[in-house]
């Protein structure tokens, strides 16, 4: 259960942490560009496509944290998440290109992409669907006593519903092994966190319940990184924790808003809390990286991105006939497919 | 009032400004329909109009936002709910199915909920699975909530406006693929009487009945069928409860062939109570089985070829009325 790894991965000095720290948020932040560019190509399944950029650093941060086995799932905007938990960028891309190569062959998309492998329990279109299911995780962790935590991401706007207090009492009242993530980007559509709620001081709703909560700001990645490790060391000895991770969504809520209900002047204020630049300054100043060292891992970074893109476009479109398959299970009859039907009835009338 | 080219967004929202003018108990409530203006922008600037007051945005919370209707509608006020997406509908169908729907019933008829709770529904944006459903059978399902289901920009008005002068709770649901339809209108002009079915196009051979989306495909079905020697009657329900049945037999009666063309999946859907009901009633006039042409009977897919694909459009429309009245398996 509470293995002696945690505790040694908790005594790891920042400085070495941030190189990788900052390196996970460039590959976030440059594949999210990318998958802007896809939907200009005219690539990507649909336009509702939410990018993660100016929150990158609740992704590498907490996800440092977490180890194999742990299991988590996402709300709409976690590409990011995903892949500071060892996606393939490939196979994501894919997926939000509708391609059959993708994760979920082309069923899912951007806002469902899952993958039982890496512990990716799955994304959600739905606001605060993905929720529970770390409860029913952490369940399952504690009787196989497997020492895996089970961790929710979820934005600001799911403290809107219901389902966030009832899966929190639960897990605080069982003791369960669940982190729940609350990613503070501001916004919810176009609906700021004060218009939404007349206490937007969130921890404190988690505090009421029994749960270890605090908030950090999300420009530090390292100060990311260790409040998830304080907390996710908690978790795994059955302190369930909630993690509010303050930033600023940079751009609109999906690819085609514009955001004119925002101010500009907060949004350039916004997007100077970026955590890429903070920790890439970071490093240099502190002399844990040369500029140009950094400008390598920036390009070596952009060509591993520009290849998803490569990628998704040489790949096919699923075959029709695959809609019918998985709605069950592979052992199950598919369903029968509406044309087939009618020729059945009209052969024989 | 002169001809004039809308949308079916222009015309739900001139509804929507129009009831608010007239009635100053009428109010909307729902995630977005202030300061963004609705995330399929029909509330467009209705805040500016109508101010924050009457124009209510929410936290995303949707059963506190259908149950607050409700209770806004138990305490004299004409609330109009908005459900971003129909998919959500089952985060609040206790409020819908248990408090709207049953209230009037079960405290004996003392007093109704008079509310409109507005949504959109159907495939057509690669919106994935959790927002591409077409879930009308559930609200059709359920006894005591009325159902509506614009397919043309007059009705989108004129069945709004009525929907807001009703006494009992009416599901209003609008197809995502309309908003932006653009149809010349006399917003003056007759339209049938709410409950009432509109038949847009008179045939002998077969009686296609169908409502919102679908009621395009059919016509351009119909279109098609025409050029082969086929005559078909579109019928478009426009509202689902109440059902007009008494026009469906009539007209049933008159050709003795029915299809009935559903986007929602087949299983237990709308096509399968209508397709029953005219089986049941007409049966001594059929000439063939009544035929339903729904959505497959699975989740709809982000991939826009399996989306496209899992529910019906003109084309299945023709094949399967060539079917019927050829009586062969066309290749
Ligand atoms: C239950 C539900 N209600 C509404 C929506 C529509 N919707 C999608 S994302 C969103 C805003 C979510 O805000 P937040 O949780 O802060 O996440 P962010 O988009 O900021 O990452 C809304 C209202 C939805 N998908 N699901
Ligand atoms: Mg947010």
């Amino acid at each position: 259960m509470n293995q002696p790894q945690a505790v040694h991965r908790a005594d790891a000095a920042s400085n070495t942490d941030l190189p990788q720290l900052y390196r996970m948020m460039r590959r976030i932040r440059t594949f999210e560009e990318r998958v802007g560019e896809l939907f200009v190509r005219g690539q990507s399944a649909g336009s509702m496509l939410h990018l993660s950029i100016g929150e990158e650093s609740a992704a590498a941060g907490v996800c440092a944290a977490m180890r194999e086995g742990d299991t988590f799932t996402t709300h709409h905007r976690g590409h990011g998440i995903f892949l500071a938990r060892g996606a393939d960028p490939n196979r994501m891309m894919a997926e939000i290109g509708g391609k059959e190569a993708g994760y979920c062959h082309g069923k899912g998309g951007s806002m469902h992409i899952a993958d039982m492998g890496l512990g990716h329990l799955g994304a959600n279109a739905i606001v605060g669907g993905g929720i529970p299911a770390v409860v029913g995780a952490g369940l399952a962790a504690r009787h196989k006593k497997s020492g895996a935590i089970s961790a929710a991401f979820f934005g600001d706007g799911a403290t809107g519903q219901g389902i966030l207090y009832e899966s929190m009492n639960m897990a605080a009242l069982w003791q369960l092994p669940c982190l729940f993530v609350c990613i503070n980007n501001q916004y919810g559509m176009g609906t700021r966190i004060d218009q939404a709620t007349a206490n937007p001081r969130l921890h404190e709703r988690a505090q009421a319940f029994g749960l270890a909560a605090e908030t950090v700001d999300g420009l530090d990645v390292e100060a990311v990184a260790e409040a998830g490790r304080r907390l996710v060391d908690g978790v795994r000895a059955g302190k369930p924790a909630f993690l509010v991770v303050d930033c600023y969504r940079f751009y609109g809520h999906a690819r085609k808003d514009k955001s004119p209900y925002r101010d500009p002047v907060e949004e350039e204020q916004g997007r100077n809390k970026d955590p890429v630049a903070f920790a890439r300054n970071a490093l240099i100043s502190r002399k844990l990286a040369e500029e140009s060292a950094l400008d390598a891992l920036d390009a070596e970074v952009a060509a591993e991105m520009d290849a998803t893109i490569d990628f998704t476009v040489a790949q096919h479109e699923p075959p029709l006939s695959s809609m019918f398959r998985d709605v069950y299970a592979p052992t199950e009859p598919e369903p029968e497919p509406v044309r087939s039907r009618i020729d059945r009835i009209l052969a024989r009338a | 009032m002169a001809l004039q080219e809308l949308t079916y967004r222009d015309a739900l929202r001139k509804a929507l400004a129009d009831a608010m003018t007239e009635n100053p108990d009428v109010v909307i409530i729902g995630e977005e329909v202030g300061r963004y203006g609705g995330a399929y922008a029909v509330t467009k600037d209705l805040i500016k109009e109508f101010g924050g007051e009457r124009v209510i945005d929410t936290p995303i919370s949707e059963p506190a936002i259908v149950g607050a209707a409700v209770g806004a509608a138990l305490a004299g006020l004409r609330p109009v709910a908005e459900l971003m997406y129909v998919d959500f509908i089952g985060m609040t169908m206790d409020q819908l199915a248990n408090q709207a729907a049953k209230i009037r019933y079960m405290f004996g008829g003392q007093i109704g909920v008079p509310m409109v709770l507005r949504t959109q529904g159907g495939t057509g944006r690669s919106a994935g699975a959790q927002h591409s459903q077409s879930l009308e059978a559930y609200v059709m399902h359920t006894p005591g909530l009325r159902l509506a289901m614009p397919a043309t920009v007059a009705d989108a008005y004129h069945l709004l406006r009525q929907a807001l002068t009703k006494p009992d709770p009416v599901v209003f649901i609008e197809h995502k693929a309309l908003y932006t339809l653009k149809e010349t209108v006399d917003l003056d002009a007759p339209v049938p009487d709410w409950g009432k079915v509109a038949i847009r196009r008179q045939g002998r051979d077969l009686v296609i009945v169908t409502y919102s989306r679908q009621v395009h495909y059919a016509m351009e079905a119909a279109k098609k069928l025409a050029a082969q020697g086929i005559e078909a009657t579109v019928i478009d329900l426009r509202t689902l409860n109440p059902l007009d049945f008494d026009t469906i037999r009539a007209e049933v009666e008159k050709t003795g062939r029915a299809m009935v063309v559903s986007e929602g999946v087949m299983t237990a859907g709308v096509a399968a109570e209508l397709s029953a009901r005219i089986s049941e009633e007409c049966f001594d006039f059929l000439e063939d089985p009544v035929i339903r042409v729904a959505g497959e009977d699975i989740p709809i897919s982000v991939s826009t070829v399996l989306e496209t694909g899992s529910v019906p459009g003109p084309q299945l429309i023709v094949d399967t009325a060539l079917k019927l009245l050829t009586g062969r398996v066309a290749a």
